[in-house]
Order: C-alpha cells, then structure tokens, then sequence
C-alpha cells in the first residue's frame, strides 16, 4: 500500500491548504469561490485542488444552515436534541462529534487505525487521542486484515472497537475478515458469542482526482453478505446520527463516508447524542411521476437532475429517497412510493454490473410490477476501473441522471 | 594551527558525545538516544540516526546474514519419561497430573470413535489429534479466565476446561443440543462458558483477533490474557504476520502458540517456509520466544505458566513454538498414504508419543500402573460410547434456527425468506427430510 500512503500524504496536504483557508462563510461566497476555482479548473485543465468541489451541495436544500431546519427534523423529535443547541459542522466534524460522544459514553469504546491518533489523513479523529488518551485512540501498523481483526478480537470481548480503513478502496485486505469473520461470528457460534460492537469507518467515492484506488464504491461486495451492516450518510446531521447508531447497533457495520462531502457538506448539526435509525430510508422530497433514488454523494447529483427535469418537463415532480442504510434496505419506502408514481430511477457511482441497483431494480420488480409503466433505470459508473482523467465521463453526473429521468418519463 | 585546533576540537566533541544524551529530529519527531557512539574493542561504533532502527549501528564491513544459530528445543522429560534436569520438574500433584493424562487418553479415544463413525457415515466430518495430545499442558498452563482462540486441533483443550463428551457428540451430531444449533461443520467447538471461542475454518483469522481480545482484557484491567493456537501452515496466512505485529506495537497480552506438526494436509514444513521454523520470526517482531518439545507434556505446561505470566504482568506477547508430528490424517478427508510413508507415521507412533511418555513419567511416580490404564480405558470408553448414542439418537435443531443470529434479530427480508420456505415446505413436505428437525419445520 506504498502508493496509498503517497496519494495519502498529497492529499492531507491539499486538505491542509484548504482548510487553512477561512471556511466559506454561506452559499453565496461559496459559490463565487466555486465558479472561480472551476472557471480556473476548466482553463488550466488541472484537476480540482482537493476534496470539496461537489457541485450542488452548498446550495442543496436537502442542507439544513439554520438551527431551524436542523431541529425540524421529524427523526429527532424523540432524540433529546429536538429542542437543543446546533453548531455549524462539516462532515468530519461531525463524524469527529459522533466518536467523540461515544467515546465520552462508553469506557470500552477505541478508535483506531493508520494514521488516526494525528487526526486522521481527513482530520475525522482530529483531537480526540489528547482528549481519550494514547491507549482510545491509536495508531495501528498498516495491514488492514489485522485492523479489522483486531476489532473483531476487541468486539468479541464485548468492547466496542471503531477502526478506520483509510480509504474504501484498501478494504478488501480485510475482506476475509469482514465476510467470513465479523459478519458470521453471532450465526456460526449459535448465537453465543458476537462482535456487535465492531464498526469499520471508511472514506469512499470519487473526489475528482481520485484514480482507481481513491474513488472506489465498494458496498456491493459487502451488501451481498448476510451479517454485515452497510450504511453511507450523505450529510453531517446524517453523518453524526446514523455513525452513533452504527457504533452501538448490535451487529457489525460498515460505515462508508463519501470523503468528497467531508468538507463540502455543512449544517447546522445538533451539538447533542442522537441517533439516526438503520434500515431506514429517508424521503428527502416528494413527488407524483418518478421516484428517483441513491444515496451517499449522489444524492446532490440527483437533486440537481431533478431540478433540472422538472424546469424542462412542466408539470414533472419526482420523489428523492435517500436509502442511507444499503444492508439492511428499507425496500417498504421504495416500493410504496414506486407503487404511487409508477417509474423508477436508480444511480450509484459504483460499476453497473451487480451493483447495488441491480439488487433494488429486481426488488421493485418483483413487488411493483404491475404499477410499472417504464423500464426501470440504472444510472451508474461504467463497468470499468474508476479512471483518473475520465472521471468526469465516468460519473453518473447530473446529465445522466437528467436523462434517465426523461427516458423513464417519456417511454 | 587552525587545522591542529579543530582535529583537537573534534576529537574532544567525540569524547564528549560518548555516554552523553543526544536529541534529533527526524520528521518532526524527536528521538531520544543515549551514547550514540560506542567504543568497542578500541572501535568506534556508531549507531544510526535513522528513526527505522534506532539500536543499528554503521560497520564499514559488507556482511549479509545468511545463518543464525538455530533456536533451541526445549525439554523436560526424555523419551522414557525421566526428567533431564530436575530444576524443570514441574512439581505437581498426583491428581494434577493423572487428569492431564486422562484428558490426553480421553481425548485418544474420542478421536477412536468419531473418526470410525465418519468412516461409517454417522458423522460428516472429524479431525484427529493423534500425536498432539501433549498441547493439553497448555491449558493446564493457563487460568479458566483466560480467553482462548484455537484452529480446530485443539479439542483437548476444551475436554481439559471442563466440556463435557455430551458437548462435543452434539456438536459433531449438530443436533438440537449443538451449542452451535447445527451451522457449523463437526469438530469447530465453542463455549462461552469455558472461555473457548467458536472455531471457524479460515486458517490463521483468530490470530489478530485474539490480539484484538488480548487488548481488551488489558484496558479492562483483568489479569489475564489471551492464548491463541495455530498451525505452521496456517502461519503462512497474512493474519499471522498482521497479529504478531500488532500484539507487539501494541503490548498485546496474548500467547501465541505454534503446533508446528510437520504438515499442512499434504505440505510438509520444508515446502512452507525457509526459515528456522515459526520460532525465528518472533524475534523479528520483537515478541519473546520460545520453542518447546511438543510431545513433552510438561516442556509445554512450564512454558506455558511462564508465557502466561509475562503477558499477563508486563504484558509482553509471547511466542511459543512446540514441535510435534502429525501422526493422523489431516481430517477424514485427506489419505495422508498419498504423501508421506506410512511406516514413517508408525515409528513416530511407535518411537515418541506424547502420551507414553506421560504415562512412563507417571509410573515412574507410582501415580499410575497397568491395573488403573485399564480400568480407566474401559470406563472412558464406556461413557464416550453412551455419549455417542445420545446424541445420534436425538433430532437435528428446529429449521428456525436456518434463520436466526444471522443479526441480533430478524431482518424483514430474512423474515420473509423464512416465511417462503415455509409455504414451500407445506407445499412439498415429501421432499425434505422434516422429521429428523425439531417441530418438524411448523416452527418456522
């Protein structure tokens, strides 16, 4: 993983330049400085500075940037937050936030991985060895069969062990693990023995520079594993919830953090302990005609997509539905709302070819076939490796999610 | 004069270094190393700033290491069970001593009998532990509180922590009463209450796990460890490399124990690794080292108290490595005539067998005679035999149990997976075997 370790230390410091610039202060700075630095991009031909270029997302209204919107979140009405404080947050401060509560609430609970006690190559663990203490918070030697080993060691003994992959890309050392290991502990030992503490915190998806071995979506490869847990947020408020659920739900999760939203994405987050549910998807807007649904960074793609098709289609309104959880997957939501509009589009970053698409495509098949007046769509990365200078012709951008939609409309 | 001057300077700059505290920074790091330079036979021998290996020093002398003095095999007893030095005599107590051996015959016949009843079909898989016996003393060795992660040779652990012949028939028979409800195939034991972690067959994955549990029981602040058994195969795996390395950055309280029998199925060690064995890569790790006489029974048990006490009080990993010989198959499906000649097996059975050793130890101490072997053999039988009827008489677990403990609770698909292999089973009832389960699937 000499490579990784390379890219890693490139990226660190373009994340370091970033963050030492003053942080956008609200959309609208936010978006001259955008359509600055891509007006730069597109002259020069350089690709991105670094993690944080999504386009869409400040201004998305799926953002909440007032402690209003924040709180009026139905989710957390029985949480404790509903009528507390919120502070401003990033994704990384709010993932930092959430393992910063559970360490604070669980004497068992440890952080670790490569690079984690500095604050992480992303800055998710930013402070938290100083305030936990070297033996909560460390650093592993770099061989991620034995980090998710070790977690599962440490789960077994009914501790709860957070380790980090540093990037999605560098699981499958652990795959062995993961699949045969953690996910079949509680089932091959008759329920005796589990790891329900473990969680395996890792950054995934494309962030514009990425190549083959820092862009990759791997949640296929472990929704199709009977134990695991599989969840990817796409927001801080998200991020900080469905993360503290994770680390205390009773069965081992992945936690895929798409790394392109940990500075991009900025709410008001509830500065309180909160859980988001797993399983459970989340309507982000409603609509008659299509329902369209991703999850993770996709989600802005897909809300630019939309807004684009209902301007061009007059009439046109499309439901959003964030799946959040992928394993379990809440198929009740996507089906109810399938079964009202009829039309079904689906987008993921990760190759077309049994990706998780597939797997939703033939659920609402099998349970909407009669209300289906389209061919349901899948808009996904190409069955190729996740390239470098191609990377914008291989995403599921905006265009081609906004072409699904009207393909399915239309038919 | 200013040459003379600065000669004098550095020289005495020299002087001064040695035995003094110096600091460096490398990488933002600082690095604390006390007398950089050492003088050895009149040498100056300075050691590296280089943060990679901060105890190296420079030689001016182009030497790769090529050998390295082979590690040593430790022994208390020879072959006719006479302790060699009698400051290694264990100094245990008769019962002590007659249930280690007992455990190691029970265990022999245990092996006897189920691997006879694959050969018959009862069962569907066994593995033996002929010529292994003597690892009993590693868990005689340890304290019942401290958490054991094995391969799947290492039964005689668990009949030494208490689980009863019901246990182990039920687990082979997967029957209603399999404390694993049936999943798992024969022989990969498990039981929370004597501390054994369930056995699974990927080769060599406990072991960073056990470093993993090992961490736990340090930050609990319990005074115990963890042991974990493996293979010299199962050494090859990745895991072993990725756990020793992290028990020791860690300072991990585990033991890692290395049944190096000569054979990985049809492998043998020669075709595993060049090294000198398992033992030598510890050293590399930093892990405290050792390699024992396998078929010593009380070679292992001394290590083993002693392993244990390092881990648990400094909490030091250790690496035991015991040396043995595979006299079985490697499992009821392997014909291990295919690879190695039979009358090799018969002379290491013959020759050097851990459990006539004990015994001849045990006559020596009048503890044990041809009278009692009997006696004890024939009752042993006795209750094995009782226990493998019970269990082949009793039905397989409840079909429900297909579908629990995939989570701690039902998944609404796995609910309704269930719920079609019910419709399923009412639909064609002649097709499935029902009545060897429990409730006979109207449970489900």
């Amino acid at each position: 993983m000499r490579t990784s370790r390379t890219t890693t230390l490139l990226l660190r410091n373009f994340a370091n330049i970033v963050h030492s610039r003053p942080l956008i202060r609200n959309r609208f700075t936010h978006k001259v400085f955008f359509h600055a630095t891509r007006t730069i991009l597109q002259a020069t031909g350089q690709p991105p500075p670094a993690e944080g270029f999504l386009p869409g997302v400040a201004q998305s209204k799926f953002i909440k940037s007032t402690q209003e919107e924040a709180l009026k979140n139905a989710e957390l009405a029985n949480t404790g937050v509903a009528n507390g404080e919120t502070k401003k947050m990033n994704m990384f401060q709010a993932i930092n936030d959430a393992m910063s509560i559970a360490l604070a609430t669980d004497e068992t609970a440890v952080v670790f991985g490569e690079d984690v006690a500095f604050g992480g190559v992303f800055r998710c663990t930013l402070g938290l060895a100083e305030m936990f203490g070297k033996d909560r918070v460390f650093n592993t030697p770099l061989t991620e069969q034995g980090i998710v080993g070790f977690g599962i060691g440490m789960a077994a003994m009914g501790h709860t062990a957070i380790a980090e992959i540093q990037f999605a890309d560098y699981i499958f050392p652990a795959f062995d693990q993961l699949v045969n290991e953690a996910a079949k502990y509680r089932y091959r030992s008759g329920g005796i023995f589990n790891v329900a503490g473990l969680t395996v915190r890792s950054p995934c998806s494309a962030v514009g520079h990425g190549g083959h071995y820092h862009s990759q979506s791997p949640e296929a490869y472990f929704t199709h594993t009977p134990g695991l847990i599989v969840v990817m947020p796409r927001s801080p408020i998200q991020a900080k919830g469905l993360l503290l659920a994770s680390i205390r739900d009773r069965n081992p999760v992945i936690f895929f953090e798409p790394k392109i939203l940990y500075r991009a994405a900025i709410e008001q987050v509830p500065i309180g302990d909160y859980e988001l549910p797993l399983g459970k998807a989340e309507i982000l807007k409603s609509g008659k005609d299509v329902t369209v649904i991703g999850y993770g960074s996709q989600i802005y793609t897909l809300e630019n997509a939309i807004q684009l098709a209902e301007k061009d289609i007059p009439g046109l309104s499309c439901e959003l539905i964030d799946l959040r959880s992928l394993l379990p997957w809440d198929v009740d939501t996507v089906a109810n709302s399938v079964n009202k509009t009829g039309r079904l589009v689906i987008a993921h970053e990760a190759p077309q070819t049994s990706g998780f698409a597939a797997e939703v495509a033939t659920n609402i098949m099998e349970r909407c076939f009669l209300r289906l007046e389209a061919p349901i769509q899948r808009v996904c990365g190409f069955d190729t490796p996740f390239p470098l200078v191609f990377e914008k012709f291989y995403v599921p951008d905006m265009i081609k999610c906004y072409d699904a939609i009207k393909e399915v409309v239309e038919y | 004069m200013n040459s003379n001057i600065s000669l004098k300077a550095a020289a005495s700059l020299l002087n001064l270094r040695v035995n003094q505290t110096s600091f460096f920074l490398i990488n933002g790091r600082r690095f604390i190393s006390t007398s950089r330079i050492l003088y050895q036979k009149d040498k100056i021998k300075e050691r590296v700033p280089f943060p990679g290996a901060t105890e190296s020093y420079f030689t001016d002398k182009m030497q790769f290491i090529h050998n390295v003095e082979p590690i040593p095999t430790y022994r208390v007893m020879d072959r006719h069970g006479r302790v060699i030095d009698s400051s290694q005599d264990p100094q245990v107590t008769e019962s002590f001593a007659v249930k280690i051996y007992k455990d190691m015959v029970t265990l022999n016949i245990l092996d006897l009998i189920l691997y006879d009843a694959q050969r018959q079909g009862r069962i569907s898989f066994y593995m033996t532990n002929y010529g292994e016996e003597a690892y009993v003393g590693s868990a005689a060795g340890l304290d019942s509180e401290d958490m054991i992660f094995g391969q799947y040779r290492e039964a005689g652990v668990l009949l030494y922590r208490g689980f009863t012949l019901d246990e182990i028939m039920n687990q082979c028979y997967s029957n209603e009463k399999d404390l694993g409800k049936g999943r798992q195939m024969p022989v990969h034991y498990g039981s929370k209450k004597l501390n054994f972690q369930t056995i699974s067959s990927p080769l060599a994955t406990q072991i960073p796990q056990a470093s993993g549990a090992a961490y736990a029981l340090k930050r609990s602040g319990k005074k115990n460890c963890v042991m974990c058994y493996f293979g010299e195969g199962a050494a090859s795996e990745g895991d072993f490399h990725a756990a020793l390395n992290i028990a020791a950055t860690m300072r991990c309280p585990v033991v890692f124990f290395c049944r190096n029998n000569g054979f990985a199925i049809s492998t043998p060690s020669l075709e595993q690794y060049k090294g000198d064995g398992i033992a030598s890569r510890g050293i590399g790790y930093g892990i405290d080292t050792i390699r024992v006489d396998g078929n010593d029974v009380w070679a292992i048990y001394n290590v083993t108290k002693e392993a244990r006490k390092l881990a648990v009080e400094e909490h030091r990993p250790v690496l035991i490595e015991s040396l043995t010989y595979r006299i079985g198959h490697h499992s009821t499906s392997d014909d291990s005539s295919a690879y190695r000649p039979s009358k090799e097996v018969e002379e290491w059975k013959r020759l050097d067998n851990p459990l006539v050793r004990l015994r001849k130890w045990l006559e020596n101490h009048n503890w044990w005679n041809e009278n009692l072997e009997l006696e004890f053999r024939t009752s042993i039988r006795k209750e094995i035999l009782n226990a493998f009827s019970k269990a082949e008489k009793l039905n397989k677990p409840s079909i429900t149990e297909l579908f629990n403990d995939v989570y701690d609770r039902p998944t609404p698909n796995i609910i309704a997976q269930r719920q079609k292999l019910k419709r399923l089973i009412e639909k064609y009832p002649n097709n499935y075997p029902l009545k060897n389960f429990k409730n006979e699937g109207k449970d489900l």
